[in-house]
């Protein structure tokens, strides 16, 4: 008898299914049932670029502390329901750790593993007894083995019954399908196998509190409907297009005139991603809050236009929920590395303004933000999402919108304001902080007009390719760049409870396995202080961060230390001081990994203050 | 004398037009092109024709791409709002242009590289999504301002002027934009400005998707023997269809003609488009005689002109869209933001279960019927009695202090703001 891993509210469950057979909706039960007992969960998709037939992963980590970082390691339960993965599935699980499976044909014992607890279930037979119809088999086998796993994991039935009523409310006859399913697997379980040998328990807790469950893409969503956006133009890219689909969704449920029925604002599929930010471009000259959602590919494709709406001033937000690359790279898995191509993107000296959201909150929070932030700075500002807190679920506070709060539309000029005799000059910085005022479309019929142009003009948007003139523009664009690092969101700091000459920085996804990780390193007796940077251009306090100790260690999830390199630039820091900590493989960082490379040169480090001492 | 500015002092006894402007009113700078450009030509016709339609000018958007011809939009209408977009993609600007505002008049204007080599995506997509505008092409078969290459519209055949023949197939923007879905297709000649003006007004009037190919010699590259788009060869070969009357709804019919000889046709907007025949017959009104009468006039070298193709009731994007009558750029905080109250409704919704598509609730029924989405906050509508919000927004933002989640902070870390020091400057947002 092999040992049992045993753990209350503390484990990972990996489900292995092919992609297409429904297994998404099931396990995604699964993981809401543990919610609502009051233990955090944090699932994820691992999927494929595939609709139908390839391999497909769901991992939920059950985690009474709240960590929501994905753990790493092994896996403490394998459910291998597809037989293409059986192998390699089956050496994920960690020893002692349990494989459940569909025992419906016998196997011979070279594919199990000895230091595994096997739980088989005749998944196949009980659903081929039971169901008639090909589909229905299909679906039911996802609920069987949901059913299943609650007797085996102490999850309460009757909440995944409720799950369930709320679900087919008015559907009864789906309702009482589903719960029939889910005591098949329940009932053969409880007569065929000693569930108390499976020492993986959910126990009820109170640990989610008011937290809401939702994807960084449909919190993103919001955030545009929140910060008043009209326009939304996109081409449809994994993994961003469900952003723009649940834009869609929201704005049928909250942007329809009540008496005419008509709609409040525009959606247009582009043919690509240079007509999708020329929309944008469009409409947000015109007065109107644009927005798109694209990944990296899709950056690359509309550089030329992110120049001209920097260099002529045209608000823009495009929220890039980052994939592995570079081309086509990895279109399923997770990646930070298109800080640089987004930072400068386009040709000539520009930079540009790039929010880092941690969760889905902050997707909401930042969308509605850069709609402000591009109006206000009039120039395109980037969301930086990416695909594990685009695409997965995750706990987050509810959103929050204050009652005062009004949309900023930055400095634009009335016809009142014209009439009574304003000077006008479109790139005329009148008060020093390089922003200049605009004047919309049809503003007034004689005064205000003006030829917007991605070639040099003067102050009064004349074309000029006079020397002085160009860098007069140039450096005051610098101002609006200094400027916007002043209303951006500012940096998020952590300290140690005791002092330190150590700090990290990181940003992003990262952040709930930088949480547990400084957990880790805090009971391993290493103190480090943390920075969450939350936008580009830096807020000062990052750079005081950054001087106020001697190594910095710079989380990132791309090889080539992206932040690490623009902090160097921008800050002209020397480079020995940051140690990158990079973790770029598509899946999403987690605790260990960050611990572990810390730990690693900490030690390194405490040699050489050794070294130092001896001197 | 392209350094001299315009006087801004106009004649007293300039007659203006029934919005009150003169003529002079919808010009612009001088222009910098070459002495006997067709471009030039055409930025009068565009001057003329607004002058006589009495649209303000300030309600005209004029947008361009790159090029010679996408200059052209600085010499008219002086004050109108102007767009030199990029190389190729003035389409998908004046697109959003148009979602932002459906109430201004959009002139789009572009040459035969910047629609038909670079542009040629974004033309078609425009033309097929039917944006409310009047697109012009400047087509005159060179890059002007690199000097002299061949451009996709050039005829096969065609000599440059180093004497070079093409051998490519030319791209006909014409068969193009008929075959996309553009509801308003004529072809012209920078030279025939009688045809012109009365084309361009009737776009401008057409509340759909309107375009025009105006061939449009290049006086320093392309208007040499050999050359299909010289201002000899266009002349020589220039089949008009039509000639065309742009009545406005308002004004009196006076004008009669023999019967037999006109064909009308009566625009939504209640303007009027006479057809005066001249030679064949020539339905405008059919679509598919339109793309066989202009293939026969590729094949027989004809530049065939005139109103080719017209649907006098077009839908526009914005009927696709079934956006509301006020433009969406002039809508404000109450129409656009539901507020807090149905935010808390989303929020218990997604402690619920979620909402976001896919739906995974609708997978799950294995039964037939329709899937269906259940949306715990379904029956939640945009906040209609919003509270003013004249606050500075500055002082709102979420991302203040507050807004560090507690479960997010690492259990064995007090965390602070700022530093004990100084004070937490980076805790709240600066001032604008």
């Amino acid at each position: 008898m092999p040992q049992a891993i045993a753990a209350v509210n503390d484990f990972v469950v990996k489900f292995a299914n092919v992609n297409g057979s429904g297994s998404a909706s099931a396990n995604e039960l699964f993981a809401r049932s543990i919610l609502r007992m009051g233990v955090p969960v944090s699932p994820r998709n691992i999927f494929p670029s595939n609709i139908q037939g390839l391999p497909t992963w769901y991992e939920v980590r059950v985690t009474e502390k709240g960590y929501l970082g994905r753990r790493g390691g092994g896996v403490d339960m394998m459910v291998a329901m597809n037989p293409q993965t059986w192998a390699e599935d089956v050496k994920e699980v960690s020893p002692g750790g349990y494989l459940f499976y569909d025992s419906t044909k016998p196997m011979p014992s070279s594919m199990f593993r000895e230091d595994i607890n096997v739980i088989g279930v005749p998944l196949t037979a009980i659903t081929n007894a039971t169901y008639s119809d090909a589909r229905q088999r299909q679906l039911f086998k996802n609920i069987i083995y949901v059913g299943a796993l609650s007797v085996l994991l102490d999850i309460d039935d009757n909440e995944i019954k409720r799950l369930f009523g709320e679900q087919f409310k008015g559907k009864e006859k789906l309702l009482d399908s589903n719960v029939k399913a889910l005591n098949l697997g329940r009932d053969w379980v409880k007569q065929h196998v000693d569930a108390a040998a499976v020492k993986l328990k959910v126990r009820r807790a109170d640990n989610v509190g008011d937290r809401i469950f939702v994807e960084g893409n449909n919190a993103a969503a919001l955030g545009a409907v929140y910060g008043g956006a009209t326009v939304c133009a996109w081409y449809p890219i994994t993994p961003s297009s469900s952003l723009a689909e649940a834009f869609q969704a929201h704005c049928k449920k909250l942007r329809h005139d009540k008496d005419s029925g008509k709609a409040k604002y525009a959606i247009v599929q582009a043919e690509d991603e240079l007509a999708s930010i020329g929309i944008v471009i469009g409409a947000a000259w015109n007065g109107s809050r644009a927005f798109t959602s694209t990944s990296g590919p899709g950056i690359s494709l509309m550089t030329e236009f992110i120049g001209l709406a920097s260099f002529a001033e045209v608000p823009a937000v495009i929220v890039n929920v980052q994939r592995g690359g570079p081309s086509t790279g990895m279109p399923t898995r997770t990646q930070q590395s298109d800080l640089l191509s987004c930072a400068y993107a386009s040709n000539g000296d520009t930079k540009h303004v790039l929010l880092f959201p941690e969760d889905p909150g902050e997707c909401f929070d930042f969308t509605a933000d850069a709609l402000d932030l591009a109006d206000r700075l009039q120039t395109p500002v980037f969301v930086m999402t990416d695909l594990d807190i685009g695409m997965n679920h995750r706990l987050c506070k509810p959103f929050h919108w204050d009652e005062q709060r009004a949309i900023d539309r930055g400095k634009v000029m009335t016809a009142a304001d014209l009439d009574a005799g304003k000077t006008f000059g479109r790139y005329l910085d009148v008060d020093g902080d390089g922003i200049p005022f605009r004047t919309y479309p049809g503003t007034h019929p004689t005064k205000g007009a003006y030829f917007t142009r991605g070639t040099t003009k003067d102050e009064y948007a004349r074309y000029s390719e006079e020397g002085a003139v160009y860098v007069r523009n140039m450096e005051r664009l610098q101002k609006k760049f200094v400027t916007a690092a002043k209303i951006a969101p500012q940096p998020v700091r952590y300290s140690s409870p005791k002092p330190t000459r150590y700090g990290v920085i990181y940003f992003g996804s990262t952040t709930p396995a930088m949480a547990e990780a400084l957990d880790q390193l805090e009971a391993a007796g290493d103190h480090v202080n943390a920075l969450r940077v939350r936008a580009f251009p830096f807020a000062q306090g990052v750079e005081d961060f950054i001087h106020e100790h001697d190594r910095i260690f710079i989380v990132e999830q791309n090889r080539d230390a992206q932040l690490r390199t623009m902090l160097m630039s921008e800050f002209v820091l020397d480079g020995r001081k940051l140690v990158p900590v990079l973790h770029y493989d598509g899946t999403p960082i987690t605790a260990r990994f960050i611990s572990a490379g810390i730990a690693r040169e900490l030690g390194q480090l405490k040699i050489v203050s050794f070294e130092k001492a001896a001197s | 004398m392209t350094y001299i500015a315009k006087p801004r002092l106009h004649h007293p006894s300039l007659v203006k037009n029934k919005a009150g402007y003169t003529r002079r009113d919808y010009e612009g700078a001088v222009s910098t092109l070459c002495a006997g450009c067709g471009h030039d030509s055409i930025s009068a016709a565009i001057i003329q024709a607004s002058y006589e339609l009495d649209v303000l000018p300030h309600q005209i958007a004029k947008l361009s791409g790159i090029g010679c011809s996408s200059k052209a939009p600085t010499y008219f209408l002086g004050a109108s709002h102007g767009f030199n977009t990029v190389h190729g993609r003035m389409p998908s600007v004046m697109t959003g242009a148009n979602l932002a505002n459906k109430n201004l008049v959009y002139m789009g204007v572009s040459g035969d590289g910047d629609s038909a080599s670079i542009g040629l995506g974004q033309f078609a997509h425009i033309m097929r999504r039917g944006v409310n505008m009047t697109y012009i092409v400047m087509n005159n078969g060179v890059y002007g301002l690199t000097k002299g290459q061949f451009s996709a519209t050039a005829d096969k055949g065609s000599i440059s002027k180093k004497g070079v023949a093409n051998s490519d197939e030319p791209i006909d923007l014409v068969s193009l934009a008929i075959l996309m879905g553009a509801t308003f297709v004529g072809r012209s000649f920078s030279g025939d400005k009688h045809q012109l003006v009365p084309l361009i007004k009737a776009a401008m009037a057409h509340k759909g998707a309107a375009f025009l190919d105006v061939i449009s010699p290049c006086v320093a590259f392309n208007n040499h023997p050999g050359s299909t788009k010289s201002y000899d060869y266009v002349r020589e070969h220039n089949e008009a269809l039509n000639r065309i009357d742009f009545i406005e709804s308002r004004e009196e019919i006076t004008t009669s003609y023999d019967p037999g000889t006109l064909t009308t046709v009566r625009q939504h907007d209640g303007s009027i488009l006479r057809l005066r025949k001249l030679g064949e017959e020539y339905d405008a009104s059919d679509k598919v005689a339109a793309m066989k009468r202009v293939q026969e006039g590729m094949a027989a070298g004809e530049v065939v002109t005139g109103l080719l193709y017209v649907d006098p009731s077009p839908k526009d994007l914005h009927h696709h869209l079934n956006t509301v009558d006020v433009a969406l750029n002039m809508l404000g905080d109450a129409d656009l933001c539901p507020g807090p109250s149905a935010l808390d409704r989303i929020n218990a919704g997604l402690r619920l279960s979620d909402t976001s598509s896919p739906c995974w609730a609708a997978s799950l029924a294995a039964s037939s019927g329709p899937p269906s989405c259940p949306w715990p906050w379904a029956s939640c509508s945009p906040n209609s009695a919003a509270p003013s919000r004249a606050r500075s927004p500055w002082a709102a933002r979420p991302w203040a202090a507050s807004a560090v989640p507690r479960w997010a902070l690492p259990s064995a870390y007090g965390w602070s703001c700022g530093r004990a020091a100084r004070a937490p400057a980076w805790c709240s947002p600066g001032s604008p």
